[in-house]
């Protein structure tokens, strides 16, 4: 699902974040390099790499706790310089990898001294509305040395939701979480989404960006790639048909070759993989071809590239071309 | 954005809270005052007035008094920084509207006020048990000329000093217990002319009093100064890479 307003290119005017150029070095060291994209109010964006590829540097960069070496951005309608800094963080909100809690208070007091610190008003009421999206009404008067790390994890997405941030930025949100703790914080992220909040996510777990995001940029030091994720696979990877039968075919250039939509085929353990022009025109003259060549088909089925498969290819294009 | 008061009590509250439920820092606030009141009063009742080192012996003590507000918040300064760096929670504070000067007001108020509450408890319960139960000419040597003064003037002033040097520290130690190493080291300094004094080497009185308290009162508005450069928030949030 995709906001309402963005425009073809996944951009819309009233951004949330622009970045234009952006670049941090430490000495020779480079951390992320001209990076560009746009993010519109609303929207979830996923912002996946390997480590080390410069995703946390970016949201540092973007939440005025680094300063960019080149570069602009403007973060929830305030470009960013070192003078707008108070101003740009009191805008938005930042939960980092972890959840850096003070386990000698309550899950209540660290909310109190995050609401102090935002300046909030109505700081009793913010605090039980965040504490209630995360679902730890029962536990708000515990310490937080208490909470096991799932918890302390909604604890620090309830500070990060109290000043109900124009862009929330979410590091690894679910780094070291067991399965059952991963699935609630990204069922929390979804209703988040369903909110309308805007959320710009890092991560390297691809079910994740393929699950909550609504466009995804991967990052190696630079951007290699934006869109959404049905965009990012038609980019990287033809159509094609996978073909299993219970036997391979005598002679497939006689049958494949003889089908007008089918533009190459590789044999594979189960069949075949074709490349085809158009899958919906492809499979029907496929199968009538292969039923006159009295094959035994057992399935014909358009390939499906995981966002995985996406990361995978260019990460593996990124490691051949440092290797050359 | 202005300088928000709020922001400062948001932290100074956190701090307190968290003082509270730490025995580190409920055990050396204890230990402190429980040590150096014990010493110089049982010194000072067990005195011999007509013993010609008394003035000397009570210069001492209340030497003593004023290792509290240099000793105690050297300690916790030194882990203000560095310890909430180790424990994953200055990078979402730093993450806020919080300013630099905010911060650090913050964390320094919170060494502060304590410190000074005990440190001046303590010299109340010392003048008081020196009147209950010490000789009356020790008592009014006490009571008389610039003792009490020096020990008001002189305990926020270094209080002051220690809070800033163990915050600038903190600020670029990288392990809690090398910053408090370094910082109860780097607190010593004035307390030396302080007990110059006290020991009578450079003798005392009430104008040598107020200059001195002048001197360090501006040596501890110049270490804020270097404390507010010393502070940079890249550097903190990056471990020292930048």
């Amino acid at each position: 699902m995709v906001p309402d307003g963005l425009a073809a290119n996944g951009s819309r005017s009233d951004a949330a974040l622009v970045v234009e150029h952006l670049t941090k070095r430490f000495g020779d060291r480079i951390a992320f390099d001209d990076v560009s994209f746009e993010v519109g109010y609303g929207e979830v964006f996923g912002f996946l790499g390997p480590n080390g590829a410069g995703k946390t540097t970016t949201v540092r960069a973007l939440g005025t706790l680094i300063a960019p070496s080149s570069g602009s951005a403007i973060v929830a309608g305030i470009p960013l310089s070192e003078k707008n800094g108070s101003a740009i963080r009191s805008r938005i909100s930042i939960m980092p990898e972890s959840p850096g809690l003070y386990l000698r208070l309550t899950v209540t007091e660290n909310l109190q001294c995050f609401a102090g610190l935002y300046e909030l008003d109505d700081v009793r009421g913010r605090i039980n509305r965040a504490v209630r999206a995360v679902n730890l009404e029962d536990r708000s008067r515990d310490l937080c040395g208490s909470l096991s790390k799932g918890l302390r994890q909604r604890v620090a997405l309830a500070r990060a939701l109290l000043n109900d941030p124009a862009v929330l930025f979410l590091d690894e949100p679910t780094s070291g979480l067991d399965p059952v703790a991963t699935r609630e914080v990204h069922e929390l992220i979804a209703s988040l989404r369903e909110q309308g909040v805007t959320i710009f996510l890092t991560t390297h777990r691809l079910e994740e960006a393929e699950r909550l995001c609504d466009r995804v940029a991967i990052l190696n030091t630079t951007l290699r790639l934006i869109g959404r994720p049905d965009e990012l696979r038609a980019q990287l990877f033809r159509r094609s048909l996978d073909l299993r039968l219970r036997t391979p075919l005598d002679d497939p250039k006689a049958v494949l070759g003889a089908v007008p939509e089918v533009e190459g085929w590789e044999q594979t353990p189960s069949g075949y993989t074709l490349s085809v022009s158009d899958p919906d025109l492809a499979a029907p003259a496929l199968a009538r071809a292969l039923v006159a060549a009295n094959a035994d088909i057992l399935s014909i089925a358009e390939s499906h590239h995981s966002l995985e498969d996406v990361y995978l290819e260019l990460i593996d294009e990124d490691v051949e071309a440092k290797s050359r | 954005m202005s300088f928000s008061w709020t922001r400062v009590g948001a932290i100074v509250r956190k701090e307190l809270r968290d003082y509270r439920r730490n025995r580190f820092v409920i055990g050396t606030m204890a230990a402190f005052p429980v040590l150096f009141i014990t010493l110089p009063t049982i010194q000072l009742i067990a005195a011999n007035t007509t013993n010609k080192a008394l003035t000397l012996r009570i210069g001492l003590s209340l030497l003593y008094m004023l290792v509290i507000p240099v000793m105690m918040p050297s300690v916790v300064c030194a882990y203000s920084v560095v310890g909430e760096r180790e424990q994953g929670t200055l990078e979402p504070v730093l993450s806020t509207p919080i300013r630099r000067e905010e911060f650090l007001i913050a964390k320094a108020l919170a060494a502060f006020v304590p410190t000074l509450l005990i440190a001046y408890a303590v010299f109340g319960i010392f003048l008081a048990i020196a009147a209950l139960f010490a000789h009356p000419v020790i008592v009014s040597t006490i009571y008389a000329g610039s003792h009490v003064l020096v020990q008001l003037l002189f305990t926020p002033l270094l209080a002051g000093w220690a809070i800033w040097v163990g915050i600038a520290v903190s600020t670029r130690s990288a392990d809690v217990r090398v910053a408090q190493q370094l910082s109860v080291l780097g607190s010593l300094p004035p307390l030396v002319i302080v007990a110059l004094m006290s020991l009578n080497v450079i003798s005392e009185s009430t104008a040598l009093a107020i200059g001195l308290a002048a001197a360090l009162l501006a040596f501890d508005l110049l270490a804020w100064r270097v404390v507010a450069r010393l502070f940079d928030r890249e550097r903190l949030v990056i471990g020292g890479r930048g």
